[in-house]
């Protein structure tokens, strides 16, 4: 049975504290090498994970995650292997997504897309690329093989905007903290907590049950922590990624990464104390 | 909703408006394929784009900027010994090399950087393959007092240097980027992650009639007015229409601008020229609509140069201006309604009408230009000496000296071979 988002940021609600999502692409530092950081961050601590879709043009990524990314496609990442590494990472029990730009699904086909993903035990996808004015066929397909679909709202969106997106989402909304790509950043942007307290009003406006969690630029357990504060996910990836390309070999780098998945995980536990 | 009224317009407002739809849809085609961060900004864009057209005072001044900064209405000038050479086809070169900047750019910048600036935006930035419209952005951002940076792919500044030296000199601030295949796909990329995070005070100046809506529908208005004065032109010089419309396509602004206001005119032809680099059936080329199938890149659904699994292959050209995996979304529509047909040019055939012009008319065209003419020198002998071919000369070629010397053997290092 697949883990669900839901059920995921339910556990977290309920043990008081935000949920913990970690994003890696799939082929980085290779296709084995990030099911062996997935594991280990779901070991020291992560709820959900994302696996990242390399594709040769990653518009909202900042420089860790195009090198992350260029790497795993010059060393020959395929769809498949991220179907491979979805079912890796599911088979531990932690709900799993990939996040992908439109494109490789579009070409893929929409449909067989959500099949496979759904026969690897994979609980939907993050679209950083696709609202949902363009998201017609991939909402059929979701409702089709009971996928999440987990789109953005953004410092910029407007309520009417986050209305209609929030209606639509399923698992959680990604609320991107600050107007900018992917990338560590040093600080928490200040507009962050009213994204979310907007979107959260939203939510309840409409009686729905959505998660909000947050993500861009958390990098390490004190931010965690402040957001932690006031969404119910904190999303991390390009910080996991960091460590994969700073360590000396592969071993390292896992060992790197639970590391960080560790003071996360304390990190959204310390946030509401 | 014509901008350029005062040569008369070619088709009625309405039908001209008739694509895209209010999602900027042309058919399948265009639409946006955007971060949300950057949703706001485009919804904004398109209602002070439409509020500007409608705007006399917008108008005006844009109009008085073509008239006295560009240089327009641009000439239509008759090339009758490169036509000689074309089956003996009157072959009518509309003269866009002759505007301030050097090629058509400058029709789209002035527009869209009046709109920046009545939108409050205080700085602009840009992608460039060739540095055309990188230099028409420095151009008008230094005309109007607003700050630049222009996105151009390291391969690029370094086949253009002189461009980044004329853009540095306008006061534009260059960025070479080294991600990707380094060229202008990547530049494009680059310019959107700027964007994304400056886009309270900066306004993303396409420069090809390609991204999300409503860059498409408004490039190809600020250039429509090339065709609409080359059709009065052509129908004073002649008598009659143009049998063919031919242009070169990388993007695809300079041919959207010489097409539309032929669109109704059923009789005429409108031809895009590809860049087919080594030979389609090399791969190693850019004829997008030629050699690609459909996808979504850079927020717009369109025909584009991808493998089986949806990445983008790398296009190649020695053109930089038409160096994309990419076109705009309107001209798959064209190519799919079958108003429009699209061919492949190769480097060798574009170079070849290079050094056919300038030595039969003693103009030095854009390599990118250049890849129409070897479509006129097709289109003549196919049609004959009867026929009246309408080209648009999107640019001059200074820019391109270096590669021509190169390609041609000319410089004087040359001369002990």
């Amino acid at each position: 049975m697949t883990a669900t988002v839901k059920a995921a940021y339910d556990r977290a609600r309920d043990e008081g504290r935000a949920a913990l999502v970690g994003y890696l692409p799939a082929g980085f530092p290779s296709v084995d090498g990030a099911i062996d950081a997935a594991k280990a961050m779901v070991d020291a601590g992560c709820d959900v994970i994302e696996v990242g879709l390399p594709y040769s043009d990653p518009l909202m990524d900042g420089p860790t995650i195009q090198d992350a990314v260029h790497r795993a496609l010059t060393g020959g990442a395929r769809v498949a292997d991220v179907f491979r590494t979805v079912e890796a990472v599911a088979a531990t029990g932690a709900a799993t997504l990939v996040m992908t730009y439109w494109n490789p699904v579009d070409r893929y086909g929409v449909d067989a897309f959500a099949r496979d993903l759904a026969s690897a035990g994979g609980a939907g996808l993050i679209t950083p690329d696709l609202t949902p004015e363009e998201a017609g066929p991939w909402l059929a397909a979701s409702d089709a093989h009971g996928l999440d679909r987990v789109f953005l709202v953004a410092l910029s969106s407007t309520d009417e905007r986050i209305d209609a997106i929030t209606q639509v989402s399923r698992g959680f909304v990604y609320a991107a903290s600050l107007m900018g790509v992917t990338g560590a950043r040093s600080a928490v942007d200040t507009g962050a907590p009213r994204l979310v307290e907007r979107t959260r009003a939203i939510i309840d406006k409409n009686g729905r049950d959505l998660p909000v969690g947050l993500g861009l630029g958390v990098s390490d357990g004190a931010q965690a922590a402040e957001v932690a504060g006031f969404a119910d996910g904190v999303i991390v990836g390009s910080a996991f990624i960091r460590r994969l390309l700073d360590a000396p070999d592969a071993r390292a780098g896992v060992e790197g990464v639970r590391a960080l998945a560790a003071e996360l995980a304390a990190g959204v536990r310390a946030g509401r104390a | 909703m014509t901008i350029h009224s005062e040569r008369g317009s070619a088709v009625p407002a309405d039908d001209a408006a008739a694509v895209p739809d209010a999602a900027g849809r042309f058919g399948i085609f265009g639409g946006r394929f955007a971060p949300e961060a950057l949703m706001a900004a485009l919804d904004e864009l398109t209602t002070e784009f439409q509020a500007a057209l409608r705007d006399p005072v917008f108008t005006a001044e844009l109009n008085e900027l073509l008239a006295t900064y560009a240089g327009r209405p641009s000439l239509v000038t008759e090339a009758r010994r490169f036509g000689a050479e074309a089956g003996g086809a009157r072959v009518l070169l509309k003269r866009e090399d002759l505007n301030h900047t050097g090629s058509h750019k400058i029709n789209n910048v002035l527009g869209q950087a009046l709109l920046a600036r009545r939108m409050g935006k205080t700085r602009l930035i840009a992608e460039t393959g060739a540095g055309q419209h990188g230099v028409a952005t420095a151009t008008a951002a230094a005309l109007l007092g607003l700050r630049c940076t222009v996105f151009m792919g390291e391969v690029d500044t370094e086949r253009q240097a002189l461009n980044v030296a004329r853009m540095r000199m306008l006061g534009a601030e260059v960025v070479p980027v080294k991600t990707g295949s380094r060229t202008l796909k990547d530049a494009v990329n680059e310019a959107f992650r700027d964007w994304v995070a400056t886009v309270e005070d900066t306004h993303y100046c396409v420069g090809s009639t390609m991204g999300p809506h409503p860059f498409p529908l408004m490039v190809r208005e600020f250039h429509r007015v090339i065709g609409v004065e080359a059709r009065a032109q052509v129908l004073e010089l002649t008598g009659r229409l143009p049998d063919a419309v031919l242009a070169c396509v990388g993007g695809g602004s300079n041919s959207i601008g010489a097409f539309h206001a032929f669109i109704p005119d059923e009789s005429v032809r409108l031809i895009g020229f590809e860049a087919a680099g080594d030979g389609v059936e090399t791969g190693r080329h850019a004829a997008t609509v030629t050699g690609g199938s459909v996808g979504v890149i850079h927020g717009m659904r369109t025909y584009l140069l991808q493998d089986e699994e949806g990445q983008t292959i790398e296009s190649h050209s020695i053109s930089a201006g038409l160096d994309y995996p990419g076109v705009g979304p309107e001209h798959s529509w064209l190519h799919d309604t079958g108003r429009a047909e699209y061919r492949p040019i190769t480097d060798a055939q574009a170079m070849e009408a290079f050094a056919l012009l300038c030595r039969t008319e003693g103009i030095i065209p854009a390599i990118e230009s250049a890849h129409a003419l070897a479509g006129a020198l097709q289109v003549g002998r196919e049609l004959g000496p009867d026929a009246v071919l309408l080209v648009c000369l999107s640019g001059r070629g200074d820019k391109d000296m270096h590669t021509a010397a190169a390609y041609f053997g000319l410089m004087p290092e040359d001369d002990a071979r």
